[in-house]
């Protein structure tokens, strides 16, 4: 068990063509890491075959993977928000179990070495490679179809902007395999993050996995920024945007003006790890808390970033699901907005205790408080909207009201430990733990799930299961409150975060509670599989012909298209005159045209951004293992593949006036089809 | 607000609800170019933050008026604020649909732009000479990060000037090439105009 | 699009820059910037807080000089946008610079009491 961690990559061991590397770094003595691996290979060559054996791989390649289209590329995000969810949520159960047997007195099966990179891949798995994709998918999906846009503003960058996600999720992965993975804390901090006390690759995986990605993350958000800004249909004022769009157009904002932060820091952490600098290291003059304060300055927009489009989902859930416009339009948009900017003034309440002293806490204790005003005000406007609404309790209804009471909670909690003093005894304990999973799980997640019952069948023309939807709404729920609400009570009596083993046996009933509660969230995420599997063999039963899913109901513009809505979105570019765009139409006695079609300008497919990013990942593997001329290679390689990208001036093409009218008459049958004009 | 209650303002007599002819969106690569430019511009105040943190842990390194040469500094800053006028002369010419004349300044602009970089690079080895070396202390590593940073988006500035004036050469004043050109000049200008906070914060209050 | 068609076609959207702003601005640039270079090199004020005082105020001046002649900022282009991102920017680089420097100086003053820093 005790291996010579140190020694394995040890500087000694360099070698010019292989770096780092070396059979000793991957980690065939770990019997649990073996079993992953033998299942990822086992897993991952069936994948393959099947591939080959359905001869899918140039249609995967041109209508997937090569693919602008933006109702493509927010499908794959989802997927590899899912894909990555697995894997985050694996490590969460690795915990639970581990900390439930220790607290009986038990050894537990990890040692802490692992226990250590396990709560570092979790927490950073679980932000940047579940929360941000799912979020960043919802986004490319819905956003273009609600301003009636064909696609984005800039559809190669879309394309780009994933696959470099895609790249840093691929690195963290491979550090389960070759290497190991930090030992830090989700947010590295310094100087345990430096190159004295890490000097192994995990801090390395860390640093490179958000850079690539977080490239990505800031050109996406650019993207759809510029897309909601310019691209919004006649008519659609800024006072009538679909909120979601308004959260979108936010969540956008924010992470353009945040995400730079995160990379000038990682940056600074990498000059001290690599060029032997001394930003943040303990002598000459190196300044640890200097990096603490830089981070959070990224770190709490970000928070926002994950939760203001869920917020626009449950606006968009609640509005259709009763059948009423949203309650107070007007002061959901300065909600949003309101939060958008004071987001920027609270990051010191991630480190109170650090010792900035009496005054700045103050000020940044009332800050944090006067967010939670307008965010109550929008959990008011739900629950108005929701008041003599004729509420139908479809799936993403359910998720929705258990978000209310759930976020509420986790809301309340927070303002305590806004307060300064109170700070000071909960930091770092279960408490916070329980806090901000409450926030996340309660409002992201159940977001997510409410926005992926509510959109899939737009995008793939059928409902999910009803059945299994439950199921899996029930056991994320109670599981939810059964792993968190004993973590507030073990905060409260002293536990801190991030210890493998807490040896008061006392206390194993609140764990052993904890770990039933993620067996339940577990049935929740399995269920959540068997809910797509069923609904793909139903789907002739579940088909959704008429586009606008929900009885009718739907009110923003990207009802009125067909499910799924065709490759140009729109065949007409809509004029709005109402921030319920569809159902103001519908009011209206909106007749679909069927004739006088034109030809419609379209981005082309490129190959382009997937290869630019996989070289940038190659280069990012490199530079984690030192391998100088690898580095160097693909770095020029990026910069040349980036270049010759820039010599295709020929990147737009016309769908013919003739296939606009197949299509849309193909869609007057499906109509007729569904018994409706 | 009318946007809270469900009557259309009616546009006119029979409220229409697409529209027969496409509507014409403004390509949006300068604002998102620019927005880019915003974001970089972040990444700057960071290191502007860590510079104003750091600067006065010199650590027994030397300090920054015993081995800053302001009249070099002087000498690049002229380099800079030079190429931006000559590139403003290229976005002249080529306004003027004059493609002879906007290689001319693009060239100029480049050889202005190579010569900072030069002036920078010559600086950078003498002060690693005299101890000032990015290791020496939290105060050097702040300071050859923010400057290091700026040069090298000049440095990028000249390749990506490089891979214009060929397209230039190539294609022509296509609509394209103008949007691209425009974009480097928001670039180059950006720089200039980080190079104003650096050498007013970095060297000139860092010798008063 | 074809590259050859659309020579002599003006970029939309792109401001008209003229030979006289450029002028203007270059010559405000120059003595915004020999100024503070003056004041340093020539030892010309006895007070340093009045002195840096001076830099910060010249740079920040040439700074809108090259915002306003060089980069032809002004309120209508993309429909405001352009000033409004700035106008965010400028608040977040002040809050970030301003804030750092506020929360770093009370904590070495909380934290480190007798070190010289």
């Amino acid at each position: 068990m005790s291996k010579d961690y140190e020694a394995i990559y040890a500087d000694d061991r360099w070698s010019p063509v292989f770096g780092k590397l070396s059979w000793d770094v991957i980690p065939y003595y770990e019997p649990i890491l073996l079993a992953t691996f033998i299942a990822v290979v086992i897993g991952g060559g069936a994948l393959v075959g099947f591939i080959t054996y359905k001869k899918a791989w140039s249609y995967l390649w041109t209508e997937w993977l090569t693919s602008i289209d933006h109702k493509k590329i927010g499908i794959m995000y989802i997927i590899l928000g899912l894909v990555m969810l697995i894997r985050g949520f694996a490590d969460a159960i690795l915990m639970r179990v581990h900390q439930s047997m220790t607290s009986s007195g038990g050894e537990g099966f990890l040692d802490a070495h692992h226990y250590d990179q396990i709560f570092t891949a979790h927490g950073m798995i679980m932000i940047f490679f579940v929360a941000m994709p799912f979020v960043t998918g919802l986004m490319n999906y819905v956003t273009p179809l609600q301003i009636g846009a064909r696609d984005v503003a800039f559809p190669f960058l879309n394309n780009f902007s994933f696959w470099m996600t895609v790249g840093g999720a691929i690195l963290v992965n491979i550090s389960l395999f070759i290497g190991e993975f930090g030992q830090t804390g989700w947010l590295a901090y310094p100087p345990l993050s430096g190159i004295q006390f890490s000097p192994s690759v995990g801090v390395d995986y860390y640093i490179w996995a958000l850079q690539i990605a977080g490239i990505g993350t800031t050109l996406s958000g650019i993207n759809l920024l510029v897309t909601i800004v310019k691209m919004r249909a006649p008519g659609m004022t800024y006072m009538k945007l679909p909120v979601f769009t308004w959260t979108a157009l936010s969540t956008n904002v924010l992470i353009v003006a945040s995400f730079p932060v995160l990379t000038a820091v990682l940056g600074l952490l990498t000059l001290d790890r690599y060029f032997g600098t001394h930003f943040f290291t303990n002598d000459l003059g190196g300044n640890a808390m200097l990096y603490i304060n830089l981070i959070w300055i990224w770190g709490h927009p970000e928070v926002y970033i994950l939760i203001l489009p869920l917020f626009g989902v449950f606006s968009e859930v609640v509005a259709v699901h009763c059948r009423k416009q949203i309650f107070g339009y007007d002061s959901m948009v300065y909600a949003i907005v309101v939060i958008m900017i004071l987001s920027y003034i609270v990051w010191l309440h991630h480190f109170f205790t650090m010792g900035s002293g009496a005054s700045v806490n103050a000020f940044f204790g009332i800050t944090t408080m006067i967010i939670s005003i307008p965010t109550g005000a929008k959990i008011f406007n739900w629950l108005f909207t929701m008041y003599k609404g004729r509420i139908t309790y479809e799936l993403p209804m359910m998720w929705t009201i258990a978000f209310i009471i759930t976020f509420v909670i986790g809301g309340m909690t927070g303002v305590l430990l806004a307060v300064p003093p109170a700070d000071f005894v909960l930091h770092n304990s279960l408490f916070l733990i329980a806090h901000f999973h409450n926030v996340i799980i309660g409002g992201v997640v159940f977001g997510i799930f409410a926005g992926i019952n509510f959109w899939f069948p737009k995008a793939f023309g059928y409902r999910l299961d009803k059945f299994w939807g439950q199921v899996s709404f029930w056991g994320w729920v109670i599981g939810f409150y059964l792993a968190f609400m004993p973590l507030y009570a073990l905060g409260l009596m002293g536990v801190t975060r991030r210890l493998s083993e807490f040896p008061d046996t006392t206390l194993s009933g609140y764990f052993n509670t904890a770990s039933i509660g993620a067996v339940f969230i577990t049935v929740g995420i399995i269920a959540f599989f068997i809910q797509l599997y069923v609904s793909y063999q139903k789907r002739e039963e579940l088909r959704d012909d008429n586009g606008d899913t929900w009885n009718g109901d739907g009110r923003t513009l990207e009802w009125s298209t067909s499910s799924p809505p065709p490759q140009y979105n729109f065949a007409f570019t809509p004029r709005v005159h109402n921030f319920d765009t569809w159902w103001d139409m519908k009011q209206h006695g909106y007749k679909r045209p069927t004739d006088g079609f034109k030809a419609i300008h379209m981005p082309k497919n490129t190959g382009a951004g997937i290869i630019i990013a996989m070289l940038s990942t190659i280069m990012a593997f490199a530079l984690i293992w030192h391998i100088w001329w690898l580095a160097g290679a693909s770095f020029f390689a990026v910069i040349m593949a980036s270049i010759i990208h820039t010599f295709n001036y020929d990147r737009e093409y016309y769908i013919p006036a003739e296939e606009v009218e197949a299509t849309e008459a193909e869609r007057t049958k499906q109509l007729a089809n569904g018994g409706l004009t | 607000m009318s946007t809270n209650n469900l009557t259309v303002e009616q546009v006119d007599d029979s409220p229409m609800f697409h529209m027969e002819e496409e509507p014409h969106h403004a390509p949006g690569t300068l604002l998102g170019f620019w927005i880019y430019l915003m974001s970089d511009c972040l990444i700057f105040a960071i290191l502007f933050a860590t510079r104003a943190v750091l600067a006065p842990n010199y650590a027994g390194a030397p300090l920054p008026i015993e081995v800053f040469d302001i009249p070099l500094i002087l000498v690049s800053t002229f380099c800079l604020l030079f190429s931006s006028i000559t590139y403003g002369f290229a976005v002249l010419q080529m306004q003027m649909n004059k493609l002879d004349g906007t290689l001319l300044w693009l060239g100029v602009t480049w050889l202005l732009g190579a010569t900072f970089i030069g002036i920078e690079l010559y600086e950078f080895s003498h002060l690693i000479h005299v101890g000032a070396s990015p290791q020496s202390s939290a105060s050097w590593s702040s300071f050859f990060a923010l400057v290091g940073t700026h040069g090298l988006h000049v440095f990028f500035g000249l390749v990506w000037m490089i891979v214009l004036i060929v397209q230039a050469k190539k294609y022509g004043l296509t609509v394209a090439n103008q949007r691209r050109l425009f974009c480097l000049s928001m670039f180059w200008h950006f720089l200039d105009l980080i190079w104003i906070g650096v050498f007013s914060m970095v060297y000139l209050t860092g010798v008063v | 699009m074809s590259a050859h068609e659309e020579i002599g076609q003006h970029v939309e959207g792109a401001p008209h820059a003229s030979m006289k702003e450029y002028m203007i601005g270059f010559s405000l640039s120059v003595i915004l910037t020999v100024i503070p270079f003056w004041l340093v090199l020539g030892d010309v004020i006895d007070s340093r807080g009045m002195t840096i005082f001076l830099i910060i105020v010249f740079g920040i001046m040439q700074m809108f000089v090259h915002m306003v002649y060089f980069l032809h900022l002004n309120t209508k282009s993309e429909g405001g946008w352009v000033l409004i991102s700035l106008a965010f920017t400028v608040m977040l680089v002040v809050i970030a610079i301003a804030g750092s420097i506020w929360i770093m100086y009370h904590l070495d003053l909380n934290m480190m009491p007798t070190m010289q820093m």
